[in-house]
C-alpha cells in the first residue's frame, strides 16, 4: 500500500503536467477531426486510412525511420566505445563537436546538405540529391548524437573486469563484445534506438529538403494536412496512426530491453588509451566525424564569404539590426533569448525527467505494479512520437479557458520544448538507475536510513553522470527546436532559431551570409555549453 | 554529499536571478485598466511581419495603446488557425491573410466589417467578393508583391542564348534542366506559381506541368531551398539560371556596376495581397481598427519595401532606389477569383502533386 503510494505521489507531478500540455491538446486537436458540424463521424476518419496515398506515406515512414535509426546505431555504437572507453587527446572537444547537429535548425542543415550534394557542390557528382538515401544520411547526421551520448553514458560506468576475464580464458575481441559487453548495454542500446526512431518517424524538415518533395512522411503530411488545407478529419486519422504505431513501438521494446538481471557492476577505472587494436571504433567515429563535420565545414565556409571574397563581415553584422532592418533583433540578443528559454526547458525536463525515471526503474513487487510503470514509461514517450503540428494548434484551441487560460503565457514554449527532451532525459537516466543493485537502498534503508537520505547516498552517485548527459540533451533540444516554437505566438524576443529562418527565407547575398554566420555561432555555443557541461565535476560525487 | 544539496538550489536561484531564465519577463496585465477598458492592443501575423521599431512607438503614442505582436507560423498556418479560434481569438486584429486563403477566412466569418478609408491606388487591391452592395467590408488591403519567374541575365549573356520570356518558353527543351522552383504543396509562392499556370492554361494545367517536369524541372521545398541553394544568382552559387521568386528580386542582386544581374519574367506573375482586418470578437475593436488605418498610413506604407519585401498598396509613396530602378512590377498579372482557389485547392494540390511525382 505504502509502495503504491510513493508511486502515485512521485508520479503525480509529471502526470499532471503531462495531461494539461499534452494530452489534453492533442485529444482536443484529434476530437476537431472526429466531429463534423457537431456529429461523431468515425467512418469519415477511417475512410482516410485506407486512400492508396495514406499507405504509401505511412510505409514510406517505417521504412525510413528503421534505416535512419539502423545507421545511426551502426555508427554511433563504436564510436561510442572511443569516446566513452578510450583517451585520446581531444576527446572532449569531439564529443561536444558531434552534439551540434541536434540543435541546428533543418532549414539551415537543409541548405548545408544541399550545398554539399547538390548538382553544382564537390558531392553533386553521386547524384545524391532528392533521393531517399539523402534522407537517410540526414537523419543519421541528426540522431547519431543520441545513440552516442546514450550508449555512451551506459558504457563509461560498465565493469571492464568480466570482459577482460572473458578475454583472460582466451576469447577473441568480437566474442567478448557480444557475449559479455552487448547483453550489459542492451538496455541502453535499445532506448536510444527506440527514441532515434522516433525522432526519425516524426523528422519534418529533412524529409522535404533532402527528398525533394518526391517523399512524404507521416509528419509531412499532417503538417500539409492541417496548416495548409485544414482538413482536420485526414489529420486527426494519421494522429491516430502515429499513436498507435508509438505503442507498438513501445511494447516492443519494453520487451527487447528487459534483461534477466539488470543490475550493473560499477567501476570507475581509467580508460586506457587509444590502441591499434581499437582500429573498427577508429573507424567508424572517422566515418562519424565526416558526416557530421562535411556540413559544418559547408556552413563556415559559407559564412566566411563576403561578396567575392573572405572576411568576417557576415559575423560582425549579427550585431546590429542591419541596414534593411533585414533582422528583427540583432543577433546577439536572439542568442541571449534562445539561452534563457533553453535554461528553462532544461531544468523542467529534468526535474519532471528524474521523477519519471526513479518511477520507472524501481523493481516492481507484483505484476501490476509492473505493468503500471511500464505503461507510465510508455505514456512520458508520446511526446516525441507525436507532431508539433497538432500540439501547437492543440494548445491553442484547448487553453484558452480559465483555469487553463495560457495561450499567452511566456512559459509555453519552454514546457512545450521540455515535454519534447523529457523522453530523452527518461531514458538516459532510466537504465542507470535500473542498474542499481536494489540491496543497496535495502542496505541503506536498515542502516537507518530514510527514503531520501537513501536516494542521495545510493542513487544520485550513479545518476551524475547520465544527469549531465541528459542535460546536455535538454539544453540542445531546446536550442535548436522550432517546430513546436514556430507555431506557439512567440513574444516580442524571437529565439536564434527563428532569426535564422527568417534571413534565410530573403533573397540578398547579405542575409544569407548573415544566416550562415548566426548558425554557426549557434553551433559554437552549443559546443561551448556541452564541453563546460561536460567539466562540470562535482568531487564528492566523482570519486565513486 | 552536503556539497550538492547546498549546490543544487543555489545555481537554480543564481540562473533564475541573473535573467538567465524567461520566468518574470513575461507581461502580466490582462490587458485593461482600473476601469475595464482596453489598454493594449493584440496583433496576430505570420512570422514575416516586421514594424521597424520607431513606427511600433508612434503607433503606441498616438493611439495610447500598448502595441503587442504575436507571430508566427506562414500565411496558411495563420489564417487556419484564425478560423480555429474564431470563437475566442487570439488578439484584436489580423495581418498577413492573402488572397488565396482570403475567402476561406471570410467564409467561416473570421473578421469584422471595418471600412477603412483606402490610399490612392488600393482600390485595385481590394478582395473582390469583400465588400460593395452598401456592406462594408471586412479586409482592407495593405502590401503586394507578384510571384514571378526570374532569370540570370548574367548566365544566359555568357551563355549567349536569349532568356525565356514566357510560361511556354519554360517547357521549351532549349531550357531543358534551368528551371528550379519551390513545391506547390510546401511553399507559399509555389502555390501562387501554380495558380499562375491555373490561370494561363485553364484545366489543361496538368498537361503543361507534365512537359515541365519532362522538361527537367527541379522542385524544392521552400523558396530559400529553390533561390539560395540552387539558382546561380543565390547565396549558394547553384547552377540553374531559371528560378520562381518575387517581382522585388532584381533590387537584391546589384552588382558592383550598379545594374542588376536579374530580371523577373513580368507575363509570369501571380500577385499576391496581403490583407489587415479586425477580429469578430475582438476585445478592443476601437484599438483594431486605429491599427488598420496606422498600417495604411504613409510612414508604414513607405517602410514596407525594406521591413517586408514587399510593394505598398499606395501608389504615392515613394519607392526606395534600387526598387524604383530594378523591381518592376506586372501590369496584368494572371488571376484566378478567390472563391475558386477556396473552392478547389485540396483538388489541384493532390492533382499537382501526382503530376509532379510520376
Amino acid at each position: 500500500m505504502r509502495r503504491t503510494l510513493t508511486l502515485v505521489g512521485l508520479a503525480a507531478v509529471p502526470l499532471a503536467v503531462l495531461g494539461v500540455f499534452f494530452v489534453l491538446p492533442v485529444a482536443g486537436m484529434i476530437s476537431e477531426g472526429f466531429y463534423d458540424d457537431g456529429r461523431l463521424d468515425v467512418g469519415a476518419v477511417l475512410d482516410v486510412l485506407t486512400r492508396p496515398r495514406t499507405v504509401r506515406v505511412v510505409w514510406f515512414t517505417v521504412w525510413s525511420a528503421l534505416a535512419g535509426t539502423a545507421l545511426s546505431l551502426l555508427l554511433g555504437i563504436p564510436a561510442a566505445h572511443l569516446l566513452h572507453r578510450r583517451r585520446f587527446p581531444g576527446r572532449a572537444a569531439l564529443r561536444a563537436v558531434l552534439l551540434v547537429p541536434f540543435v541546428l535548425p533543418t532549414v539551415v542543415v537543409g541548405v548545408a546538405f544541399r550545398e554539399l550534394i547538390g548538382e553544382a557542390g564537390p558531392l553533386g557528382f553521386l547524384g545524391f540529391d532528392g533521393s531517399a538515401g539523402a534522407i537517410i544520411a540526414g537523419l543519421a547526421f541528426f540522431n547519431v548524437a543520441v545513440v552516442i551520448r546514450a550508449v555512451g553514458a551506459a558504457w563509461e560506468s560498465l565493469d571492464p573486469r568480466p570482459a577482460e576475464a572473458a578475454a583472460a580464458l582466451g576469447a577473441g575481441p568480437a566474442y567478448v563484445f557480444r557475449t559479455v559487453t552487448l547483453p550489459a548495454l542492451r538496455p541502453a542500446i535499445v532506448s536510444a534506438a527506440s527514441v532515434v526512431f522516433l525522432f526519425c518517424a516524426t523528422a519534418f524538415g529533412i524529409v522535404l529538403t533532402l527528398g525533394g518533395l518526391r517523399y512524404s512522411s507521416v509528419e509531412t503530411e499532417i503538417y500539409l494536412l492541417t496548416t495548409n488545407l485544414l482538413d482536420l478529419q485526414a489529420a486527426a486519422a494519421l494522429s491516430i496512426v502515429q499513436l498507435l504505431a508509438i505503442v507498438v513501438l513501445l511494447a516492443i521494446t519494453s520487451r527487447l530491453r528487459a534483461v534477466p538481471d539488470p543490475t550493473v557492476a560499477r567501476s570507475t577505472a581509467r580508460p586506457p588509451r587509444i590502441g591499434r587494436r581499437d582500429w573498427p571504433s577508429i573507424g567508424a567515429t572517422l566515418l562519424v566525424a565526416v558526416l557530421v563535420g562535411l556540413p559544418l565545414a559547408a556552413l563556415v565556409v559559407g559564412s566566411l564569404q563576403v561578396g567575392d571574397g573572405w572576411g568576417l563581415g557576415n559575423y560582425r553584422a549579427l550585431t546590429t539590426e542591419g541596414s534593411r532592418q533585414a533582422l528583427l533583433v540583432p543577433a546577439t540578443s536572439a542568442l541571449v533569448m534562445s539561452l534563457r528559454t533553453a535554461v528553462d526547458a532544461t531544468w523542467m525536463s529534468l526535474s519532471l525527467g528524474v521523477l519519471v525515471a526513479v518511477v520507472v526503474s524501481r523493481r516492481s513487487h507484483s505484476r501490476a505494479e509492473r505493468r503500471a510503470r511500464g505503461l507510465l514509461d510508455g505514456l512520458f514517450m508520446l511526446p516525441l512520437g507525436v507532431s508539433a503540428v497538432t500540439l501547437g494548434f492543440g494548445f491553442l484551441i484547448t487553453l484558452d479557458q480559465p483555469p487553463l487560460d495560457l495561450r499567452e503565457n511566456p512559459l509555453l514554449v519552454p514546457i512545450a520544448q521540455a515535454l519534447v527532451a523529457l523522453p530523452l532525459v527518461v531514458r538516459t537516466l532510466a537504465p542507470a538507475l535500473g542498474g542499481i543493485d536494489d540491496r543497496q537502498r535495502q542496505a541503506a534503508a536498515s542502516l537507518g536510513a530514510g527514503p531520501l537520505r537513501t536516494f542521495a547516498t545510493v542513487d544520485l552517485p550513479v545518476l551524475w553522470k547520465p544527469l549531465l548527459a541528459a542535460a546536455g540533451f535538454a539544453f540542445a533540444v531546446s536550442l535548436g527546436e522550432f517546430g513546436a516554437t514556430s507555431f506557439l505566438a512567440r513574444e516580442e524576443n524571437p529565439t536564434l532559431p527563428i532569426v535564422i529562418f527568417h534571413l534565410i527565407g530573403h533573397p540578398g547575398a547579405m542575409n544569407y551570409g548573415m544566416a550562415l554566420a548566426a548558425s554557426v555561432v549557434l553551433a559554437v555555443t552549443t559546443a561551448v555549453v556541452m564541453l563546460a557541461v561536460e567539466r562540470l565535476r562535482v568531487p564528492s560525487l566523482g570519486a565513486l | 554529499m552536503r556539497r550538492i544539496s547546498v549546490l543544487l538550489p543555489a545555481v537554480a536561484l543564481a540562473l533564475v536571478a541573473t535573467g538567465c531564465s524567461t520566468i518574470g519577463s513575461g507581461d502580466d496585465q490582462g490587458g485593461t485598466d482600473a476601469k475595464g477598458q482596453p489598454t493594449r492592443v493584440v496583433l496576430v501575423t505570420h512570422e514575416s511581419f516586421v514594424l521597424p521599431e520607431d513606427l511600433q512607438k508612434k503607433f503606441e503614442e498616438e493611439s495610447g495603446y500598448q502595441l503587442v505582436v504575436r507571430a508566427s507560423g506562414d500565411a496558411g498556418a495563420l489564417t487556419n488557425k484564425l478560423v480555429l479560434t474564431k470563437g475566442d481569438p487570439l488578439g484584436d486584429v489580423a495581418f498577413g491573410v492573402d488572397n488565396t486563403f482570403a475567402s476561406r477566412a471570410l467564409d467561416e466569418g473570421v473578421f469584422a466589417p471595418y471600412d477603412a478609408t483606402l490610399p490612392a491606388g488600393a482600390d485595385q487591391y481590394v478582395l473582390p467578393g469583400d465588400g460593395g452592395d452598401g456592406k462594408a467590408r471586412a479586409l482592407t488591403p495593405i502590401d503586394n508583391a507578384s510571384v514571378c519567374v526570374n532569370v540570370d541575365d548574367t548566365w544566359f549573356a555568357a551563355h549567349h542564348q536569349d532568356p525565356p520570356a514566357t510560361l511556354d518558353d519554360l517547357a521549351d527543351p532549349a531550357y531543358q534542366n534551368l528551371f528550379v522552383t519551390p513545391g506547390a504543396a510546401t511553399s507559399s509562392p509555389g502555390m501562387a506559381f501554380l495558380l499562375a499556370t491555373i490561370a494561363k492554361y485553364g484545366d489543361g494545367w496538368p498537361d503543361y506541368w507534365t512537359k515541365l517536369m519532362d522538361n527537367g524541372t527541379k522542385l524544392t521545398e521552400g523558396w530559400s531551398d529553390a533561390y539560395q541553394v540552387d539558382f546561380t544568382q543565390g547565396g549558394g552559387k547553384g547552377d540553374r539560371p531559371i528560378v520562381l521568386s518575387y517581382d522585388s528580386s532584381p533590387a537584391f542582386t546589384i552588382a558592383k556596376d550598379g545594374t542588376s544581374t536579374t530580371s523577373a519574367l513580368l507575363d509570369t506573375c501571380f500577385r499576391q495581397v496581403e490583407y489587415a482586418g479586425v477580429l469578430a470578437g475582438a476585445q478592443n475593436t476601437q484599438g483594431a481598427e486605429e491599427l488598420v488605418d496606422f498600417l495604411l498610413s504613409p510612414e508604414v506604407q513607405a517602410a514596407l519595401p525594406e521591413s517586408m519585401y514587399v510593394f505598398p498598396v499606395d501608389s504615392s509613396v515613394q519607392l526606395p532606389k534600387e526598387w524604383a530602378q530594378f523591381a518592376k512590377q506586372p501590369t496584368a498579372p494572371l488571376e484566378v477569383a478567390p472563391a475558386d482557389i477556396a473552392a478547389n485547392r485540396d483538388d489541384w494540390l493532390r492533382e499537382w502533386s501526382d503530376v509532379t511525382s510520376r
